[in-house]
């Protein structure tokens, strides 16, 4: 797992509901067995033209947004499919960090994976971060400390925000979260030799 | 000895699948089953094995080839119109060969959408722990498994270790009460309660669905019904087992055989929810007055009634739902105020593990009996598994589909996702999947979402169509 402690950076408002993972990395485009090369086709249908020239219009085709760590983003960011490109695609595209009231559930544990922290903050504060960003121009930054997990806002302002503490920790320290599970073996294998007993049909 | 406090189905599966605690927000649960598929089990393979690891339990491991294989009739073992579809179906065989999977090639009698054979083979059984990397895993809750969709990276998880770290989800129960009439079924059920709740609405939750709508229905009907849980953001979706269930389960090839079995009904026989056991959500949807469903937009929580009109944004309730339906109807071109009967299509298609078994299949034959799909119009079947299509064609149902002007092809996950074919590219779809997402069929492709019967009848009628009074 990739570590995150701290990212600073140039935050892209795209405040629309259900944003979902067909529309962050099109089916089309989830090819291959790589871990890596979903980036270039990241929100492909906003930010490329029928004849696959950048949409000006597109956030993240313009300038300073073009270089973005941090997606602010409105409820139930990454629904729908379970595809774990999604997260990838915003990763090799720069993004660290993700402020959104609420995330698809999938999409929110495969974030973690992929070096991604997933923010769940008030749907207010994310617009009035945004609109401070707006205010800038873009070029204010924006902070997420995912250690002292809290977000500092381009005036200055400190939004505290709660993760969930195994996978803040893993990610923090950038853990191999399957050597860490079998590290576990023996409370694994107890628990599989009495459950095997009670349901053995279950294996 | 006290007695235990009431529990809900979800209470007791979930407790009897705790590994360890790993602190306040997740637990290490046991998996009793995984199932891969060449889309993304493909990714979890290679990455398990570049990371010099082995699979720790192969026996309960699934994999089948249904996302990307072709379904045109005589496909060969890698024929894909994804480009990248050879490479992922031949990483997922080989790996599955190599490591001693359960494996279901493209050619295996008993080969189709995952989640329409994992309740066909008994994988998928009460109580069960089933995870795939799909959004749609939660449609074998309709045989009572706790089952739920996860990435690439937590699959390999389970492939080294059997086990998952989880957030404890809170609980919702939702009574569809009262009875269906003829002519409206689960898919129905749950378009009406997303359009309720929202597509939001399932965020953080699992979810039991209970009442007599959902007693009454057979095992086909419940897993549309737990197919599209994720479709309100809800991992999880189930109907706790009961003797439907077991009946159902009864004599499959992976069920639990003689003493096993009994064994096992006894224990399922516990699972259901205890009178009085507490969720932190409920929610009514009375089904005595329901009617078919039809999705105008591009979520589907934009569903309505098929006798109801295009909403009007400007009547909508707040800025945020204004928004929302004008994008909707400029991607899908429609005018506030349009009924919904009447929309002219380009397509009709019949597929994908919401809605094609054979339960699916017979409503929509009963529609296409005799009856001739409009001139102009495509109109597609693809079976959910090879077993429904056999059955299908034993009872001479794909004579009445082809006879119609359908295509009949073989089984996969089919054209419900655009992975490589053009051909419903800009055309207006009504369609028995599960997602009206923008692009989710294809580029500018229009995707209204209904019941089998509604889109047999919506074929023959080259419009939006109301099957009531058909067949």
């Amino acid at each position: 797992m990739e570590s995150l402690r701290q990212v600073t950076g140039i935050a892209a408002p795209m405040l629309r509901i259900n944003i979902d993972t067909d529309q962050i990395i099109p089916a089309l485009f989830l090819g291959g067995t790589d871990a890596k090369g979903y980036g270039a086709n990241l929100f492909h249908g906003s930010r490329f033209l029928a004849d696959g020239k950048p949409n000006p219009d597109f956030i993240l085709n313009q300038p300073p947004y073009d270089r973005a760590q941090v997606l602010l983003a409105d409820r139930n960011f990454g629904c729908g499919s379970s595809r774990e490109r999604a997260p990838k695609a915003l990763r090799e595209f720069g993004f660290r960090a993700i402020l959104a009231p609420s995330f698809g559930g999938i999409f929110f544990n495969n974030c973690y994976r992929n070096g991604i922290i997933p923010v769940e903050l008030p749907i207010e504060i994310v617009r009035t971060i945004a609109a401070e960003v707006e205010a800038s121009g873009g070029t204010a930054a924006v902070t997420v400390d995912v250690e002292a997990q809290v977000v500092v806002a381009p005036s200055g302002a400190r939004y505290p925000f709660t993760a969930p503490a195994t996978l803040r920790q893993m990610l923090v320290e950038g853990m191999d979260e399957i050597a860490l599970t079998l590290s576990r073996g023996d409370e694994i294998t107890q628990y599989r030799e009495a459950d095997r007993a009670r349901r053995p049909w279950a294996y | 000895m006290s007695a235990l406090p009431p529990r809900t189905f979800f209470d007791k599966v979930w407790a009897d699948h705790v590994i360890a605690r790993l602190g306040d927000d997740a637990e290490l649960l046991q998996i009793d089953r995984l199932v891969l598929h060449e889309l993304s089990g493909s990714q979890a393979v290679r990455a398990l094995a570049e990371a010099g690891r082995e699979p720790v339990s192969r026996g309960q491991v699934l994999t089948v080839i249904e996302h990307l294989i072709s379904t045109e009739p005589g496909r060969g073992p890698t024929d894909s119109v994804s480009k990248s579809g050879p490479i992922m179906i031949e990483t997922t065989r080989k790996a599955s060969r190599d490591w001693g999977f359960h494996f279901i090639d493209y050619d295996d009698p008993r080969q189709g959408i995952a989640h329409v054979i994992a309740p066909e083979l008994g994988i998928a059984f009460p109580g069960a722990t089933l995870v795939c990397c799909d959004s749609h895993t939660s449609t074998v809750g309709g045989v009572g498994a706790l089952s739920w969709g996860i990435g690439a990276s937590e699959a390999e998880h389970v492939l080294a270790t059997q086990a998952l770290a989880q957030a404890r989800p809170k609980t919702m129960r939702v009574h569809f009460t009262g009875k269906l009439a003829a002519g409206v079924y689960a898919k129905d059920m749950i378009l009406a309660l997303i359009g309720r709740i929202g597509a939001q609405g399932g965020i953080g939750y699992a979810t039991e669905y209970a009442g007599s709508a959902v007693s009454a229905l057979p095992i086909e009907g419940r897993l549309t019904l737990c197919n599209m849980s994720i479709e309100f953001s809800c991992k999880y979706g189930f109907v706790p087992p009961d003797e439907t269930t077991i009946a159902y389960l009864a004599g499959r090839e992976f069920s639990p055989k003689g003493a096993d079995w009994d064994r096992a009904v006894a224990y399922w026989r516990t699972l259901p929810t205890d009178p009085g056991a507490a969720f932190d959500r409920e929610v009514t949807v009375d089904c005595d007055s329901l009617e078919p469903q039809v999705t105008w937009g591009i979520s589907p929580q934009q569903v309505v009634s098929i006798g109801a009109n295009v909403p009007d944004p400007s009547q909508a309730s707040d800025s945020e739902a204004r928004q929302l339906a004008t994008r909707a109807l400029e991607y899908m071109r429609l005018a506030p105020g349009t009924p919904l009967k009447g929309i002219p299509i380009d397509v009709a298609y019949i597929g994908s593990c919401t809605n094609a078994r054979l339960s699916d299949l017979r409503a929509a034959a009963e529609v296409l009996r005799g009856q001739k799909v409009k001139a102009g119009i495509q109109a597609v079947c693809v079976p959910g598994s090879t077993p429904v299509k056999r059955a299908a064609e034993a009872e001479g149902i794909d004579r009445i589909f082809k006879d119609a002007g359908f295509e009949w092809h073989e089984s996969a996950c089919g054209f419900c996702g655009h992975i490589g074919s053009d051909r419903f590219a800009d055309l207006r779809v009504v369609s028995t999947t599960n997602r009206n997402f923008e692009g989710r069929q294809g580029p500018k492709t229009r995707t209204h979402l209904a019941s089998p019967a509604t889109v047999a009848a919506s074929a023959i009628a080259g419009c939006i169509a109301d099957a009531r009074g058909i067949a």
